[in-house]
């Protein structure tokens, strides 16, 4: 079985986000990049079917050579080999776009994507991919198990969860559940090592084309002051939220 | 050139959801100068539709749709954008919109904007308003195409009465076999719990409730609001409460009216999670908890003495509201 897993690089959750250039671009001055959590999930299960039932795994990446070692942890990690496609990503469709034309051309039976990024939040590649392919596609997906063709997984719905059957070649949006956060893997030092001299392939995009742009950003209005109560006067806590936030 | 909304259904009745993108739709639909459709699958009484000012709804009813497959539902979606001309499709944030979103937009060559807070802040060219960065900033996106798809944040703009008269009409989009290359075998839903995607209201506790056998009074809180119940990650990964209801970056979002975080910290994972919440009270021993930072009201104190307290002040606030 090939997997393809794509990776997104993204600022850490714990990153302070600034613009520049008048609020158009993301200041990424003094930034830690990580695996998009959502694929670091996605990355672990696609180890799982390496380690148990001889998978082959690829990770890719569309983005410049600033990314690379983004990639070369998820080979640290236990990837088999990386493609970086080298553009800068504009917007969801462009991604999508090229991740599918990596898949036209690497014969894979299985996709797996974060269901969103933690930077720009579309959430969209995953189901982009597999409405440019026709491939079958389960978003949310919080648990994907695999024999032969034929495929097991649960969906994340709002209030509980589903179990579907589908058959490869297949694309999930990944999350937690997939694996779990005690599953996720440190890289140590022989992976690391070993990681220096695996196959990090570079490949040019396909045609340029967006259909949306980022025009600027902004930062939230600062938050006023909270309004502490006393634990003694309830009453006026319930006022508050009654006849000045009217929420209750 | 009518503007087309998906209004889901669960069980045959409509989502909250439906009538906010009814709303958000129609005030776009007056800018511009034309109408609102709706699109509904196995939705048993439409009618409501036309207290929001839905113009035109077409009806579909499939039992081969009566449960939910995306690539199926896209199908039907962008054939009824093909048969309206529609060059603005909007639809929810639920796990099923956000899950058929992409897909409907590929089949039309639509730019798509998700989390979109607010209405277009301009219409030629087509900018709206996003969020992005984990709550922690907004983004203008321009979609650059002829036809456009977003996604609404929920609770982000809200539910407006505006009464129209709603014409109705029954839709058969043709449905090829392909579309349900995934096919579900069974759902395990909680029944008769008020869920964290539906809920206005949502109560939180985190590892100062010190066991999972001290969750009746959030419980008992949450049933006196009609809210949802959550938990932080410490607590879904100690095995206190079940996955589902983590709520954070790795966990469910949250985009409640009100958010109670009882005995939760505010780890900045936590926040980016509920931070779409529109107003944030929390209960803390600890006057330093991170928390305290973001909320909007605050009280420090002993969960174990002011919950039960509020519990009794909320019952009888209810009996005389």
């Amino acid at each position: 079985m090939n997997i393809l897993v794509c990776i997104s690089h993204v600022p850490d959750t714990t990153s302070k986000i600034n613009f520049t250039d008048n609020d158009t671009l993301f200041d990424t001055n003094g930034v830690q990049f990580v695996i998009n959590p959502n694929d670091e999930f996605g990355l672990t299960r696609a180890i799982w079917f390496q380690e148990q039932q001889g998978a082959n795994v690829t990770v890719v990446n569309v983005g410049g050579p600033e990314t690379e070692p983004t990639l070369r942890k998820a080979l640290a990690i236990g990837a088999n080999e990386a493609i970086r496609v080298n553009a800068n990503p504009t917007d969801g469709f462009f991604v999508a776009k090229q991740l599918a034309e990596v898949i036209k051309n690497g014969n894979y039976d299985l996709v797996i994507a974060g269901k969103e990024s933690l930077d720009y939040n579309g959430g969209m590649v995953p189901g982009m991919i597999a409405g440019l392919l026709g491939f079958n596609f389960i978003n949310s997906c919080v648990a994907l198990t695999i024999e032969g063709n034929s495929v097991t997984a649960s969906r994340e719905i709002d209030g509980g969860k589903e179990i579907v059957n589908s058959q490869l070649p297949l694309i999930i949006g990944g999350q937690k559940g997939l694996v779990e956060e005690k599953d996720l893997r440190i890289p140590n030092m022989r992976g690391i090592m070993t990681a220096r001299t695996k196959v990090l392939t570079i490949i040019e995009p396909v045609g340029g084309e967006s259909k949306t742009a980022t025009v600027k950003f902004e930062k939230p209005a600062p938050k006023s002051a909270v309004k502490l109560v006393s634990a003694d006067n309830l009453d006026e806590l319930i006022s508050l939220l009654h006849n000045e936030a009217k929420v209750i | 050139m009518s503007i087309l909304i998906y209004a889901e259904s669960a069980e045959g009745k409509f989502k909250k959801v439906a009538f906010e993108l009814a709303s958000y739709a129609k005030n776009v639909a007056e800018t511009l100068g034309t109408s609102v459709t709706a699109i509904t699958i196995n939705t048993n009484d439409v009618s409501e539709l036309s207290d929001y000012g839905v113009d035109k709804v077409l009806k579909v009813n499939n039992p081969k749709l009566a449960g939910f497959t995306a690539k199926a539902y896209a199908d039907a979606i962008k054939q009824a954008a093909q048969k309206e001309n529609s060059q603005v499709i909007i639809l929810s944030s639920t796990t099923d919109s956000l899950y058929l979103a992409p897909l409907v937009s590929i089949s039309l060559e639509a730019g798509f904007a998700s989390n979109v807070v607010g209405l277009p802040q301009k219409l030629s060219p087509f900018q709206v308003k996003r969020n992005g960065f984990s709550n922690k900033a907004f983004v203008t996106t321009e979609i650059t195409t002829p036809i456009k798809v977003l996604s609404i944040s929920k609770n982000s703009y809200g539910i407006f009465e505006n009464k129209s008269s709603l014409a109705e009409e029954d839709f058969n989009p043709s449905i090829e076999e392909t579309d349900f290359g995934v096919k579900v075998v069974s759902v395990e839903k909680a029944s008769g719990k008020v869920t964290i995607a539906d809920a206005d209201i949502v109560v939180s506790a985190g590892r100062g409730l010190k066991g999972p056998e001290n969750w009746g009074m959030i419980e008992e809180l949450a049933t006196v609001l009609g809210a949802a119940t959550a938990c932080s990650k410490p607590v879904s990964d100690l095995g206190w409460r079940p996955h589902g209801e983590h709520v954070g970056q790795t966990g469910k979002p949250v985009a409640a009216n009100l958010y109670i975080a009882i005995g939760v910290s505010g780890a900045i994972q936590h926040i980016a999670g509920i931070n779409s919440s529109k107003v944030k009270v929390v209960i803390n021993t600890d006057p330093e908890a991170p928390f305290f930072k973001v909320a909007d009201y605050g009280v420090v104190g002993d969960a174990f003495e002011i919950v039960p307290k509020l519990i009794e002040k909320l019952k009888s606030f209810k009996a005389n509201n």
